[in-house]
């Protein structure tokens, strides 16, 4: 089953035009693609995405908030954006291999990151924390769309042996322009590789609206690449789960690369450094505050009889101890002795290295007397 | 022993790292049915089959970007980068991706790919099929970088390069591809010199000269024109300037009192530099004169009718000999 976007812009121009499952406010629409792949999601399932989704925004909260205190050098906010990235790591196997961008604390956290491993690196302790190998999950990427490509190098790793795990690319709208992520297309599709394209189309990158970027809708460029695509609406968690469920099983069953593009919006600032107040207006801020993903699913929760006090008491206290622990990570944190500034550069000895690693030693070596006086 | 050329015995290296683990692949473009356009992989498509010797699209980015998901997957990708000049539209995913992913996990991923890049100049080529990008790759930690300069160290180090942990950018003289010399083939990896050791390619007195590449054949010629006039050059040939071994270096500078370095590449903040500065600073007392390089100049890579005047040849590089020995040469008139 593949559907792709036609090459009619205007009907895709519409913010509300994406596949939806749950309108915004929060009522359920049918739509006879989608529906199949979450008839099994069923009261408790959904309970479940929507406490991933809640200790998301707790999660970014608590972020933004410890850089606001000084504990963290930056935050990259996600408010907004948990629909799509809980739903599609959620609909991912544990052994599917996921490669996130700097912004994709959801999946990181579906993926059973630890509290630390969601501060650290924003401390500057250290530049990653977990292993990825455990995860299934590279390190949060900055290089704007290169994990693309190794997302499609890891899927032909999978293809030459055999295995049925997909590689899942995230990404976000600014990244479509990178060269990375259109030669990821070129490859992934030569090679027919188990792969899926998650662009996040939180319409800015940075600065600079989603027109800068592209023109059309994202979505309809994978087909140009051969590979099928999907235009959902990022903040419905119900849909995004449907379209991921698709494009998995499309890679899964050897069809080769899918791709998603979430329409969703980035509520808070690019990241901590930056003022969204200079270039774009609050009218639009408003307009998307009332497609909230989590406001949604609530709503449609509690028209199903699935949501109440006892089950939101529940919710935030599993936000609350995992942000506590957050905290705790981020203010407890040792910082390394400096020695380790030079560790892991290399996997085997390097002279040029362990020479440096002895002179430095020497060197602090001489302020050992100051130390212990 | 057979003699063969630099290229098959490349070839052969790579045959038998990818006979000894199923977990070596090739990848790059034409290095399939047309056996690389140096004919480096000839065979190996038919001989290990598609799946392991891959044609990729033309990307240089998505080459080695596409590596460092199939080492992440646990393969040990040798990716070819058909022609020096080509391998920048890959420099973001080497020197941000391939370089420093080891770092950032603290050790947890290790990324054992081998970048094959056909290197420098003197074979008459066309715009960017000349280049000399050494000292972008050596500037760049998490790197390994080696050069070769015969048939023996391409086959031995092009499979030490692939068993190695580490990314290894790793260069192909082009000028040497026909070169022949004989290559011990069934010598066993693990008994040979590791891949960062320095090797004195010819005993001296007088000066110690350092190059790599090519342009050791160069200095060996000129060693032996210097031998006439009752100068004795040591000619170093470095095999890796991502560690250099300053074990060997540094020994024969305190021997000599005297170093010039030469490579193709630009002057300006090059390998030389480097390795002049580094000398200075371990061997400063050793030293009798200045050190001297003896560079291509530092322009874009020239037209191949002109490239002559830009790599450094037998002459030059006496006449940088004669500078470290205070005899009479081409700035004796210059103020300097």
């Amino acid at each position: 089953m593949t559907y792709t976007p036609t090459t009619d812009t205007a009907q895709h121009t519409d913010l509300d035009a994406p596949l939806q499952l749950l309108t915004p406010e929060g009522e359920r629409r049918h739509d006879a693609r989608l529906e199949p792949w979450i008839a099994d999601l069923d009261a408790e399932a959904l309970q479940g995405l929507y406490r991933d989704m809640a200790i998301a925004r707790r999660v970014d909260a608590e972020g933004v908030a410890l850089q606001r205190q000084g504990q963290l050098g930056l935050w990259a906010p996600a408010q907004g954006q948990e629909a799509i990235q809980i739903a599609s790591a959620r609909a991912c196997r544990p052994d599917d291999f996921l490669f996130p961008s700097y912004r994709e604390l959801g999946v990181l956290l579906v993926r059973g990151a630890a509290p630390a491993d969601l501060v650290l690196s924003w401390r500057g302790e250290v530049l990653s924390t977990y292993d990825p190998h455990e995860l299934h999950a590279a390190p949060p990427q900055i290089i704007i769309g290169a994990q693309a490509l190794h997302a499609v190098g890891y899927a032909m790793g999978v293809q030459r042996d055999g295995g049925d795990q997909v590689a899942v690319a995230y990404f976000g709208d600014g990244a479509t322009s990178q060269g990375d992520v259109n030669e990821a297309m070129v490859f992934g599709s030569s090679f027919g590789a188990p792969v899926v394209f998650v662009c996040s189309n939180n319409q800015w990158a940075i600065s600079e609206p989603v027109t800068v970027q592209s023109k059309f809708p994202i979505a309809g460029r994978a087909p140009g690449f051969g590979i099928p695509s999907l235009r959902v609406d990022g903040n419905d968690v119900l849909a995004c789960t449907a379209a991921m469920r698709w494009a998995l099983d499309h890679a899964r069953r050897g069809e080769g690369p899918a791709f998603l593009e979430a329409v969703t919006y980035r509520m808070g600032p690019h990241t901590t450094s930056d003022d969204p107040t200079r270039y774009r207006d609050s009218a639009e801020l408003e307009k998307w505050r009332t497609r909230d993903p989590l406001l949604r699913l609530e709503a449609h929760l509690r028209e199903i009889d699935a949501f109440d006090d006892a089950f939101r008491a529940d919710v935030d206290a599993d936000a609350l101890s995992y942000t506590t622990q957050m905290r705790a990570a981020a203010v407890g944190a040792t910082t390394r002795p400096p020695l380790a500034l030079l560790d892991s550069v290399y996997a085997e000895p390097h002279t040029g290295i362990d020479e440096e690693r002895e002179h430095f030693a020497a060197y602090l070596a001489g302020f050992a007397d100051e130390e212990t006086r | 022993m057979p003699e063969m050329t630099m290229g098959k015995a490349l070839g052969a290296g790579l045959r038998q790292a990818m006979a000894d683990d199923d977990r070596v692949l090739i990848m790059g473009e034409d290095v399939g049915r047309l056996g690389g356009v140096f004919r480096i992989t000839d065979g190996l498509l038919d001989e290990f089959g598609a799946a392991r010797v891959i044609d990729t699209p033309l990307a240089e980015s998505g080459i080695v970007g596409t590596a460092v998901g199939l080492a992440l997957r646990g393969f040990r990708p040798v990716v070819e980068i058909q022609f020096d000049g080509f391998v920048y539209p890959a420099f973001d995913q080497i020197v941000c991706q391939v370089a420093k992913l080891h770092y950032r996990t603290g050790g947890k991923v290790r990324l054992p790919i081998t970048i094959r890049i056909p290197w420098a100049g003197g074979v008459g080529a066309a715009e960017h099929h000349s280049e000399s990008p050494e000292a972008y790759f050596v500037h760049t930690a998490g790197l390994r970088v080696v050069a070769v300069s015969n048939p023996q160290d391409a086959y031995t180090m092009l499979r030490q390069a692939i068993a190695s942990d580490d990314p290894v950018i790793f260069f192909e003289p082009k000028r040497l591809y026909h070169a022949k010399g004989e290559v011990d083939l069934a010598g066993h990896v693990a008994d040979a010199a590791p891949l960062g050791l320095a090797r004195v390619v010819r005993e001296g007195t007088d000066v110690t000269l350092l190059t790599y590449g090519a342009q050791v054949t160069t200095a060996m010629d000129a060693a032996t024109a210097a031998e006439d006039d009752g100068i004795s050059i040591e000619v170093i040939d470095l095999r890796s300037l991502s560690p250099v071994d300053y074990r060997t270096v540094t020994a024969s500078v305190r021997k000599t009192g005297r170093v010039v370095v030469t490579h193709e590449a630009a002057r300006e903040a090059g390998v030389g530099a480097e390795l002049i500065a580094s000398v200075t600073e371990k061997c400063f007392h050793y030293l009798e004169s200045a050190p001297v390089r003896v560079t291509g100049h530092d322009i874009p890579y020239p037209p191949a009718k002109l490239e002559r005047h830009h790599l450094p040849d037998l002459d030059r590089i006496l006449d940088a000999v004669d500078r470290v020995l205070d005899r009479p040469h081409s700035l004796s008139e210059v103020a300097q």
